[in-house]
């Protein structure tokens, strides 16, 4: 999971993966001044129980986010949940304000009318067994073969974000300058979900805009995050990369600083000027510096 | 009851042309069919039935296409067969040779097939896929084409008939490969295409193109392209971008509105990425070399649009003709 979103895998070279020993640490700048400390801890039994005795106030100390991974295939589904609650107790002790998200992976093993039904008896039990360490969880279905993947990162990357509101005040403020149909802000290298102008505001939008997007697939932000990592894989064979794209003068991607990609639509049916859209989108580079 | 439905099928319809798909049982015919007109993913072709009854696909490009796949356990040669018509109608016959597997039987049967199917209709393309290469070496690969066609030439040599021309292409399904062999069978059998290469070198030479692909979006077969030669990274990333464009588009379109597309990326060392849609489902996807974007980007909008009303005069003088 960590190298189709950070290392620019495909779902089928990560087959080509080794078992992780012990912890393998990585460090990650992420949006420029913000780097993640993304400890992989691999799962062996040998392993779990040295993080829970020996190396438990190293590993679980000041901890922001735990992110527990359950196969839904896995057989042992109460030792899978006891081993989840032995980490919450060390995070009760050691970094109580950490977040804990929960990724329910490999569902494209399950039949799909049953995924819904699965994703909720899993998380209703694990809800009731965080409550008792005063823990929130959210949780995720997974699978590396779709989409799915990226929605659950982008929610847990930008819970880390701390100026998030500056971030979204800012968008909604260009959308209507530019009078976009919608805005999404991606990171630039893992091209996850920052945040998009209609995420907060969808109540106070008018009613004419809100029809538009009852329309529109709930799941769209994590689609171009799958097809436009996908197309900046592919641009590498040309020994480059991506900068900008320009659909129909309508759906214009482009780079606003150095580590943030903006998606900008707007709306169909009326003839845009491009040279317009350019030249407001590079004045508002400065606000998102 | 004497005649199978499928011989009556394509002289029903002569504009159409045909590809008849041929070969071994286990050989992966259905399975290329599946992955070059229905996007399948490949690996999921492992779960494929085997193929019992000859079926026939039509598709509509450039030119309308027919792709028969045959069985492969069947013995073309049975009375009850009216092979001889089913060979004056098609076009192409491909005929796929597992290279994974022992290939001798199968270049005994494909020689039988070449001497009956030339005797009846000479004017037949024979088209060999040396099909799942993907298994093999580079070096074996070429080793393995070598060896197929020295003995292929001594089985038509000793049948008596050295003048047929027979192409060989190492495919796999795992790359572009398979896609890059169908767009050269296809293309045989487009009857305007020095036409078309003659229009794409124009606009090429007079808007800083680098390459250009005219494609069908359906299959990512691409039905001309320029004389300048293919590279096939090059191939790769124009049909990823159809794919990339397509599916932008479907997210944010709604379906109703069916105008043309036209979408355009800068790629960081200056490479321009420009796709059009033009007529009967086919796209134009170029490759342009430029730091200038604006201006470039003028003129080849321009270009683009007088080389699809080209595209279009073509179209209707040859339905007319």
């Amino acid at each position: 999971m960590r190298s189709i979103i950070f290392s620019n895998y495909s779902a089928f070279d990560t087959r080509r993966l080794g078992a992780t020993i012990d912890v393998e640490h990585s460090h990650l700048r992420f949006l420029g001044n913000m780097s993640l400390n993304l400890w992989d801890c691999g799962g062996q039994d040998v392993f779990m129980d040295n993080y829970f005795t020996n190396q438990k106030d190293h590993i679980f100390k000041m901890v922001e986010v735990l992110i527990h991974v359950f196969d839904v295939e896995s057989k042992e589904v109460g030792k899978d949940i006891e081993v989840f609650v032995k980490s919450l107790k060390q995070l009760k002790q050691f970094s109580p304000n950490a977040k804990i998200f929960v990724l329910l992976h490999k569902m494209d093993l399950v039949q799909i009318d049953r995924r819904e039904e699965l994703f909720g008896i899993m998380m209703n039990r694990l809800n009731e067994t965080s409550q008792v360490y005063g823990f929130n969880v959210t949780g995720f279905a997974t699978s590396i073969w779709d989409e799915s993947l990226y929605k659950a990162w982008s929610s847990i990357v930008c819970s880390l974000i701390p100026n998030m509101n500056q971030y979204e005040t800012n968008l909604s403020n260009l959308q209507n300058i530019l009078e976009a149909q919608e805005i999404i802000l991606f990171e630039k290298t893992t091209f996850l979900v920052i945040c998009s102008s209609n995420s907060g505001n969808l109540l106070t939008n008018d009613n004419n805009n809100n029809e538009n997007f009852e329309k529109l697939d709930p799941k769209r932000f994590e689609k171009i995050s799958n097809i436009m990592k996908n197309f900046k894989q592919s641009s590498t064979k040309l020994k480059s990369q991506f900068r900008q794209l320009n659909l129909n003068n309508n759906l214009f991607i482009t780079e606003l600083s150095s580590n943030l990609m903006i998606f900008v639509v707007l709306p169909f049916g009326i003839n845009n000027n491009s040279g317009l859209i350019q030249e407001n989108i590079k004045q508002a580079r400065k606000y998102f510096q | 009851m004497d005649q199978p439905q499928i011989i009556s099928e394509p002289s029903n319809d002569p504009e159409r042309a045909t590809i008849l798909l041929m070969g071994l049982r286990r050989g992966g015919k259905s399975s290329i069919c599946k992955v070059v007109f229905h996007n399948m993913q490949p690996l999921d072709t492992l779960y494929l039935e085997s193929t019992s009854k000859p079926t026939t696909e039509n598709y509509s490009s450039l030119i309308d296409l027919a792709v028969m796949e045959l069985p492969g356990q069947l013995n073309y040669f049975e009375p009850s067969y009216d092979s001889e018509k089913l060979f004056q109608s098609v076009g192409a016959l491909v005929y796929v040779i597992d290279s994974q597997d022992e290939y001798l039987n199968a270049l005994t049967n494909l020689a039988m097939i070449i001497e009956y199917a030339y005797k009846v209709n000479p004017e037949i393309h024979i088209e060999v896929l040396i099909h799942k290469v993907d298994g093999l070496s580079e070096d074996f690969r070429l080793d393995t084409q070598r060896d197929i066609m020295q003995r292929i030439g001594d089985e038509l040599l000793d049948l008596g008939i050295e003048g047929v021309q027979v192409s060989f292409h190492l495919t796999s399904i795992f790359d572009h490969s398979i896609y890059e062999a169908f767009s050269r069978i296809v293309q045989k059998l487009i009857f305007e295409l020095p036409s078309l290469e003659n229009l794409l070198d124009n606009l090429v030479q007079h808007s800083k193109i680098e390459k250009s692909f005219l494609f069908d979006i359906n299959s990512k077969i691409y039905v001309a392209t320029d004389s300048s030669p293919v590279d096939l990274q090059t191939y790769e990333v124009c049909a990823e971008f159809i794919d990339v464009t397509v599916d932008l588009n479907d997210l944010y379109e709604n379906k109703l509105s069916n105008q043309p597309l036209k979408c355009s990326s800068v790629l960081q060392n200056g490479y321009i990425l420009t796709f059009h849609t033009m007529i009967r489902g086919l796209a134009l996807v170029a490759l342009i070399k430029d730091t200038d974007v604006d201006v470039t980007m003028a003129v080849v909008d321009c270009n683009i649009d007088i080389f699809n009303k080209a595209l279009k005069d073509i179209w209707k003088r040859s339905i007319l003709g």
